[in-house]
């Protein structure tokens, strides 16, 4: 059975879904069960049709603007067309923002609860931005 | 698909040239050739690892004035 790595995303600035998204993707490319639980101010990201560029935190964020970086949404993309990474949405976040799955981009997948989310993660590697 | 395919990821940044890699190297049969040219840094230990732990087969890894040459055969 592969490892498993599961990546929580609550934070809307730059710097941490960049670095989110690179080891979501490494880790699917790699062959590892990559999930990424998005809630609070990263699902917005997700919504379908939402343009604003993610704040940057400082000068490294402001350096990955530049051409060559790979935006973190194309990189959260690639961990799920090349490693079958799963990208899940909170439900509360959804409830909050009066919004459905039907609304967030096609390779979100299924609205997920903590209680579920923390069952799936155990005794596996949990990194959170 | 018999000649080495060149994947050129010149000035892309980390995990660009890698994720590259992976695109080309699903849609190649086994035995191909990729080459892929980087100019990120982390390449050069990056992508080597990568293609052990997935299992294919490192022919050559050189920098070439500035520019990694990284040479695969798909092994799987």
């Amino acid at each position: 059975m592969p490892q498993k790595i599961n990546i929580v995303c609550v934070t809307g600035t730059r710097e941490k879904l960049q670095m989110a998204a690179m080891i979501a993707s490494v880790g699917a490319a790699v062959g590892y069960d990559v999930t990424v639980f998005l809630s609070m101010n990263a699902l917005q990201y997700f919504v379908k049709g939402f343009t604003e560029d993610a704040p940057s935190e400082g000068e490294l964020g402001r350096l990955l603007s530049q051409e060559g970086v790979p935006p973190f949404k194309q990189l959260f993309q690639q961990a799920v067309e090349l490693g079958d990474a799963k990208l899940l949405p909170c439900s509360m976040a959804l409830d909050l923002m009066k919004i459905t799955k039907a609304e967030l981009d096609s390779e979100v997948g299924p609205p997920t609860g903590l209680t579920r989310f923390l069952s799936d993660a155990e005794d596996c590697q949990m990194f959170t931005f | 698909m018999s000649d080495c395919m060149i994947i050129d990821a010149r000035d892309t940044y980390c995990p660009g040239p890698l994720m590259e890699l992976i695109t080309y190297m699903k849609q190649a049969n086994v035995g191909d050739i990729l080459e892929l040219l980087s100019t990120d840094e982390g390449s050069g230990a990056d992508v080597p690892e990568w293609v052990d732990k997935v299992g294919h087969e490192i022919l050559s890894n050189e920098k070439i004035d500035g520019v990694w040459h990284i040479k695969i055969r798909k092994a799987k």
